[in-house]
């Protein structure tokens, strides 16, 4: 058995020193996934398992067999951006676009983590079930992404654009 | 630096002296730019619409190719190892092991790297790329902590860092200078820095005097820390040798200087060396040549076989220079109602022996303010270091923290507003070269940002303002930049037989939006749909030198198509021939409109671009164009700027400072796309809330090694530490600047490290003069 990736079965590396981000990256030539420093500090390299977002380059393919990634590949094609694709061009949320399927990657597995009720560091009432989708929800939950060109403003935009009003719902049920 | 180089610069010197004289005094006319661009006219095409990105699709979903994403069949991935001293040489060294590892194709150090020319350093001729020019693995001589002193190739990137850590070497070491202050304080141990073949050093009348004399005056030393760009892709190359040609992937800002230099290196005609860089993961003034390339370029003859080099985070560090740290010391003096008699900007910043210029910090002095005397200086002294090199807005970004904090403490000390001050002392020429400026908006930048960001609201006593633990208030400060435009810039226009139009240029995309907003202007100067028009850039193989710099490229591309254009016509017309409505006019007579031209004055003659070229038969026409050389910049003062406003809290208890508002109000000349160009604003001054709070390239002076060289222990600012910012514009055109647009890119980081240390003191009362201002400073 493989890893399943965006829905294919892949075969594992032989060596097991390779990371699941350059598996994606070189062997599977999926080269949505960046790599902006290898050690797990900049959140390029964010893909899902099994919906929870994790970063690629910390983890070891071989520990993946029988998981489910997906990666910015999977999320979208050409013919129908997924629509936080679509708010990110909207919003302007990004410029040179390197770090931007971590971030993309990254804001779909934190809405899940939202909605789940798993709380943050700004979340005021840790018992809440549901957790409001403010600003400073947002901006801590997706700090460990990083963006150079300074696309912050851009990339809050799009996401609370495509899930401020669904959270607050929930939030009000 | 050698004599001979130091007499080339003096050579250039000179030489740019005579030009700047006769361009001073040559009539408006005669200057490109003489005769304002017909589109600042044309207020309603594509100029000055939100469009977004039309390489957004691409981007979000990852589609976009990087450097180290072109897959060569039986690429080998090269693996650096770097030394561990500053000084000295390679006594011996062993990689026997790394030979016999597994998957291992080729290790290569200066014992047999093939013999290469030196690196051609960037700024010493029109194509010359190198931010370094040691020579590359030539010798046993080790110039820096962090020099690549071995690369090995290997059939996988695992196998080629595991080989990689079993290579061993012995240094002879020597003693090395790696200390500012032991150096700086040395008797000789410092000079005038040069850039461009000039000293950077101004002098108006008897600065010191003046300054004695002075009713009020401020007298204060700020330090800047070095900084790394850290753009998140980063450095790489994929390239491949096909008999004597090289084809290089790169990720880089000048695609024509990196051929051109990389030629030069391995002993080629520039025809022979291949560079695109269709997409870069952020530059930053990082994004040039390095030795990565090179040595990449050396393995892939020695093995045969195509490479890709990526450099690990640490490698960045190791062989990409940063900017430099600062010393600078402002003096400012002023009579009874706040007007300057004297501005005294002085300082010292290291620099090595091999990089192109000392971090220019009186830059933004220069046109800043009128005073009847003005001293400006930068010392420099020499470590050894890995390269100091260009970094978004190199002088401007550093030294506005001086000079607008220095106006901040003058401000106080007077009693007066800051913006006021600033506003009192407003040049009406400038004020050393004595040229006017060519277009100049700066108090209207500082009324509507003061208005809309509730400056009235601020008060002028420090500490008066608290909400719980937290200290609240506001500072300000201009932002300056020039407007650049360095020659070279040329560019193709094709026209095809339906009408549509592809714009080739060797210009670059690294965030900036270069496709969109060329395509905006070409659909305009073509009077054309945005659909029907296309921008190939990035490959050294299309027309024009064109850095992705000091914010010229907008500039500079935007004059190449002009001028193409204009031979477009020209060409158009005697196709069209003498069956055409146009028959008999000449280029000045037509003008572009609805997909085809026009007489300007009886826009009933006209023929489209499809109907000339149908009825000529032809597929396709083009026309290339060339920038004149730019003269407008040694004939006018020509700047953009900016109000930065900031409020800030700090924490009582703690230290913390947060940003909660920043607003930057800018006079830019005409903005071509809102949406991008709010984008560049934004991301300027984030970098700029970075300078200010939390970025610092720590350097051990005991070993010349940087010591945070990963983004965990680097600071960029995060999600969490960017609020909303709000950015306006005056949206003048500039008449003087093609497109009336200065460029944008580099202005935002400028002046917002003071408008956050001058809230900070609103805040506090606490003037913190070492940057970057951690809590540690505040409690």
């Amino acid at each position: 058995m493989g890893v399943i990736v965006n829905g294919t079965d892949v075969e594992l590396p032989d060596d097991p020193r390779v990371s699941l981000l350059d598996l994606l990256r070189e062997g599977l030539h999926l080269s949505g996934t960046k790599k902006g420093c290898d050690q797990g500090a900049c959140g390029a390299c964010t893909v899902l398992v099994d919906g929870q977002r994790i970063l690629s380059c910390l983890a070891l393919a071989v520990q993946y067999e029988g998981r489910s990634v997906t990666t910015i590949e999977g999320l979208g094609d050409e013919g129908a951006l997924h629509p936080l694709q679509q708010a990110f061009i909207e919003h302007d949320g990004f410029q040179c676009g390197y770090c931007t399927p971590g971030q993309i990657c990254s804001a779909v597995g934190m809405i899940e983590e939202l909605r789940r009720g798993v709380p943050s560091h700004v979340t005021a009432d840790l018992a809440a079930t549901a957790i409001p989708c403010s600003r400073d929800e947002l901006r801590e939950r997706m700090s460990g992404n990083l963006c150079r060109c300074g696309a912050h403003n851009g990339i809050m935009d799009a996401i609370a654009e495509t899930y401020g009003a669904e959270t607050h719902r929930e939030a009000a049920e | 630096m050698s004599i001979v180089d130091k007499g080339k610069e003096a050579v250039q010197g000179v030489a740019q002296a005579v030009m700047k004289k006769a361009a001073e005094l040559a009539p408006d006319s005669l200057m490109p730019g003489g005769r304002p661009d017909p589109l600042i006219r044309r207020q309603h095409g594509h100029i000055g619409k939100p469009v977004s990105r039309v390489d957004g699709p691409l981007k979000v979903r990852g589609a976009a190719p990087f450097a180290a994403e072109v897959a060569l069949d039986g690429m080998a991935y090269a693996a650096l190892a770097y030394s561990t001293i500053a000084k000295g040489r390679i006594a011996a060294i062993d990689t026997a092991a790394a030979e016999a590892a597994p998957g291992v194709v080729l290790v290569m150090t200066h014992r047999n790297a093939p013999r290469l020319n030196p690196p051609p350093r960037f700024l010493s001729g029109d194509k010359a790329a190198a931010g370094d020019d040691s020579p590359i693995m030539q010798d046993d001589r080790v110039r820096w902590n962090g020099e690549p002193v071995a690369l090995v190739l290997a059939e996988t990137q695992e196998q080629a860092d595991h080989a990689r850590s079993l290579i061993r070497i012995a240094y002879e070491e020597e003693p090395a200078a790696t200390s500012l202050a032991t150096v700086s304080q040395a008797a000789g141990g410092c000079e005038v820095g040069t850039f461009m073949g000039e000293p950077l050093r101004a002098v108006v009348g008897d600065a010191d005097a003046a300054l004695a004399a002075a009713a009020h005056k401020v007298e204060v030393v700020y330090r800047t820390p070095g900084h790394n760009h850290n753009a998140i892709e980063p450095h790489a190359a994929t390239l491949a040798w096909r008999g004597d040609e090289l084809f290089v992937h790169d990720a880089t800002q000048a695609v024509a200087h990196t051929a051109w230099s990389m030629a030069q290196i391995f002993g080629l005609e520039e025809s022979q060396v291949h560079v695109t860089s269709p997409f870069v993961g952020g530059g930053f003034g990082a994004k040039g040549l390095w030795q990565h390339q090179v040595l990449a370029a050396a393995a892939a003859r020695l093995a045969g076989r195509p490479v890709r080099i990526a450099l690990s985070r640490e490698g960045v560090y190791r062989i990409v220079g940063g900017r430099s740290p600062t010393e600078q010391r402002v003096a400012l003096g002023a009579d009874a109602d706040g007007r300057l008699t004297a501005i005294i900007h002085r300082g010292v910043t290291p620099k090595t022996r091999h990089s192109p210029m000392p971090e220019p910090f009186i830059l933004p002095t220069q046109s800043a303010y009128a005073s009847e005397t003005i001293a400006l200086e930068v010392q420099t002294c020499y470590l050894d270091m890995v390269a100091n090199t260009f970094m978004r807005a190199p002088g401007e970004a550093v030294g506005t923290v001086a000079l607008e904090c220095a106006m901040d403490e003058l401000a106080e000390q007077l009693g007066l507003d800051p913006i006021e001050l600033r506003i009192r002392n407003e040049p009406d020429k400038d004020p050393i070269s004595g040229r006017p400026f060519s277009s100049r908006n700066i108090v209207a930048a500082y009324r509507a940002g003061a208005e809309r960001f509730g400056w009235d609201r601020r008060s002028p006593t420090p500490r008066a303002r608290r909400e719980g633990e937290w200290l609240v208030g506001m500072g300000c400060a201009t932002a300056t930049y020039p407007y650049h435009r360095m020659p070279g810039g040329a560019a193709r226009i094709t026209l095809d037989a339906d009408g549509r139009a592809r714009v080739d240029v060797a210009a670059h995309e690294m965030g900036m939006g270069t496709a969109t907003a060329q395509a905006q202007v070409a659909a305009d100067r073509l009077g054309l749909p945005l659909e029907a028009v296309t921008v190939r850039y990035g490959d050294s193989s299309l027309p024009g030198v064109i850095l992705a710099g000091g914010s010229q490229q907008t500039a500079s591309v935007g004059l190449s198509v002009m001028m193409a254009h204009q031979e477009l016509v020209g060409e158009l017309l005697k196709l069209a021939g003498n069956d055409s409505p146009l028959a008999g006019l000449r280029a000045e007579e037509v003008e572009s409109a609805d997909a085809g031209l026009r007489k300007l004055d009886e826009p009933g003659r006209f023929e489209s671009y499809a109907s000339i070229l149908g009825r000529a038969g032809r597929s396709e026409l083009a026309a290339e164009g060339s920038a004149p050389m730019p003269l407008e910049t040694m004939h006018w003062s020509m700047h953009s700027h900016g109000a930065m406003f900031c409020e800030v809290r700090v924490n009582a208890v703690t230290g913390e400072t947060r940003v909660s508002r920043f607003l930057g109000s800018f006079d830019c000349g005409r903005i071509l796309n809102p949406k991008t160009a709010a984008s560049q604003f934004r991301g300027g001054i984030i970098m700029g809330l970075g300078l200010a709070l939390m970025e610092e390239t720590q350097f051990d002076e005991r070993k010349g090694r940087i010591m945070n060289r990963t983004l965990a222990d680097y600071h960029l600012p995060v999600h969490r530490d960017v609020p909303e910012i709000d950015v306006i514009w005056t949206d003048i055109p500039d008449p003087h600047a093609p497109m009336g647009a200065r460029g944008i890119g580099e202005i935002g980081i400028t002046g917002t490290g003071a408008a956050v240390a001058n809230a900070i003191y609103n805040a506090t009362g606490r003037r913190v003069r070492d940057f970057p201002i951690t809590l540690d400073k505040l409690l």
